[in-house]
């Protein structure tokens, strides 16, 4: 297929069509409306169902009900919007059904402003709703990888019967680059995956027999019951962080004095930096984490080569994948974090300036 | 090669468009590219940029520090960018809009009364053509031919007037870029 010229919000929005996704529930906020605006001309042509629901809220547990009905599902927001998803979140973990969600983050906290940030790692990585539950933490840093994400998301919410957040910022949603998209899923294709959620939805089953039924909930009010459950969940978590721990390897060499960790459009700014600083004759490296959580820490402690004196984290944010990083290198060399916050994206020539000052 | 540009201007005049058809034509030449919009509470009237990179590596950063190319359709704008040129760099402005210039001796003008030329071509839509002519003219970055086929695909059928005035813009803008 030709590469075309797309945003990061209509670019993620196709290709979530293309990979099946038939129901999409949401409610508008900047900087990701032109998803929901895109969902909303594009569902009607396939025989989909586009809903602009009353709240978040509200718009999450249409989500929950579509997925216990065994459908590909998907729900999108920025940051304010995610916190008032994070109750039916919680709630689809706890029912172990596959849902997509995207978050095309903000400034925060509150309803902070509407430019790129990356404030919202840890309510993605660590939680965001009640409860021991995971969800897996996509991080895109193109278009490309953005538009690619959709898939893969819907393939691991499948595979796991588990939540799976896509976390870009208002700059992937906003930029237009170039993108290739997959061959949309074959009817046929469609029909055998929905054939395998029979195992577990709550459609009628083929045999008509009404005592088959499966139950959708996240209630477990007998505390040995809910111990089983959480313990079986966490065997499953353990599965995803040993089979679908993902990053990118940039420059990295017995070389490298400094290792640089940055994830999402933070690595693309780190990146040109490090380009730059490499015309110089000076080695970094880079590890981006793909996936947030599952966290690749064993990535980064292998890369912490024989001459790194530093590793440098810069986020745009506070410091929250900082205490991840931190782990990961568990006190063999120093750890030191530079970000911005309020939305401001900091420059290639700021970071090149940092960098710098560590040689 | 590597060209990173910043379009600036009023909103209305079309500055996001100028980045977006270079960025197309990029596209369609094979090329990288990137266009990142400043984004907000913006309004006709108000003030807009973008920026756009093409080149042949892989495009790390879409944020520009430092642009080979500034096309500044306001006085606004030209103060805010017109420091961050690189060295050596372009700066495409429009006279009858930026009164003040610009004062450094260490970058290339290609300075014109770009709003009077439009409208002597017959509409003030054309200004944006005019720069991207401009930008051709001085850079080569993309080729007219490839302008001139988006375009003609774009307005042939829907408005031939302003396909015309648009390709004699652009053919205007490059003999300004040239000179």
């Amino acid at each position: 297929m030709a590469k075309v010229l797309m945003k990061g919000n209509e670019a993620v929005a196709e290709a979530a069509i293309r990979s099946g996704c038939r129901l999409y529930f949401a409610y508008p906020i900047t900087p990701q409306s032109e998803l929901i605006e895109y969902m909303a001309k594009m569902m009607p042509k396939v025989g989909g169902t586009f809903l602009q629901a009353e709240s978040e809220v509200s718009a999450i547990n249409m989500v929950y009900g579509a997925a216990g009905a065994g459908k590909r599902v998907m729900t999108s927001s920025s940051s304010p919007g995610i916190s008032l998803k994070a109750e039916g979140i919680s709630y689809i973990a706890g029912a172990e059904l596959p849902a997509v969600i995207v978050n095309v983050q903000r400034g925060g906290p509150g309803l902070g402003d509407i430019q790129p940030a990356q404030g919202d790692y840890f309510q993605a990585t660590k939680g965001g709703g009640h409860g021991d539950y995971r969800q897996i933490v996509l991080a895109p840093s193109s278009v490309q990888e953005f538009a690619d994400m959709a898939s893969e998301a819907f393939d691991l919410a499948d595979k796991y019967r588990n939540p799976v957040m896509i976390l870009a910022d208002g700059m992937l949603g906003q930029m237009m680059e170039p993108v290739e998209f997959k061959e949309a899923r074959s009817q046929a294709e469609l029909d055998e995956l929905g054939k395998q959620h029979n195992d577990w939805c709550i459609c009628p089953n083929e045999d008509g027999d009404k005592k088959h039924h499966h139950e959708i909930n996240s209630l477990e009010i007998d505390p040995a019951v809910l111990e089983a459950h959480v313990n079986a969940l966490y065997k499953k978590y353990a599965v995803i962080e040993k089979d679908e721990t993902r990053w990118e390897e940039f420059n990295i060499s017995d070389d490298n004095e400094i290792l640089c960790v940055a994830w999402g459009t933070a690595s693309r700014i780190v990146k040109s930096a490090i380009n730059e600083i490499k015309a110089e004759g000076k080695s970094i490296g880079m590890i981006r984490p793909i996936t947030c959580w599952p966290f690749p820490y064993e990535a980064i402690a292998k890369a912490i080569g024989p001459k790194v004196k530093k590793v440098y984290v810069f986020e745009l944010n506070t410091g929250q994948m900082l205490d991840d990083v931190k782990i990961a290198v568990n006190g063999k060399v120093p750890v030191d974090f530079w970000g911005k916050v309020g939305g401001i994206v900091f420059t290639p020539a700021e970071i090149q300036e940092k960098l710098e000052a560590c040689f | 090669m590597k060209c990173e540009m910043i379009c600036a201007g009023f909103g209305g005049q079309g500055v996001l468009t100028i980045g977006k058809f270079i960025a197309k034509a990029g596209m369609a030449e094979g090329k990288n590219v990137s266009w990142l919009p400043s984004y907000g509470p913006e309004m006709r009237g108000g003030t807009a940029n973008v920026s756009a990179v093409v080149s042949d590596a892989p495009i790390a950063s879409p944020i520009v520090s430092y642009p080979d190319v500034l096309v500044a359709l306001n006085q606004p704008s030209l103060d805010k960018f017109g420091p961050m040129v690189r060295k050596g760099g372009v700066v495409i402005m429009d006279t009858n809009m930026c009164p003040h210039g610009l004062k450094r001796d260490d970058v290339d003008f290609i300075a014109a009364p770009m709003s009077d030329i439009a409208l002597e071509i017959g509409s003030m839509k054309v200004l944006n053509m005019l720069a991207i002519g401009m930008i051709i003219g001085k850079t080569n970055v993309i080729k007219y031919e490839t302008m001139e086929e988006d375009l003609n695909a774009f307005l042939k059928a829907k408005d031939p007037d302003l396909l015309e005035k648009n390709l004699i813009a652009i053919k205007r803008g490059i003999e300004l870029g040239k000179a």
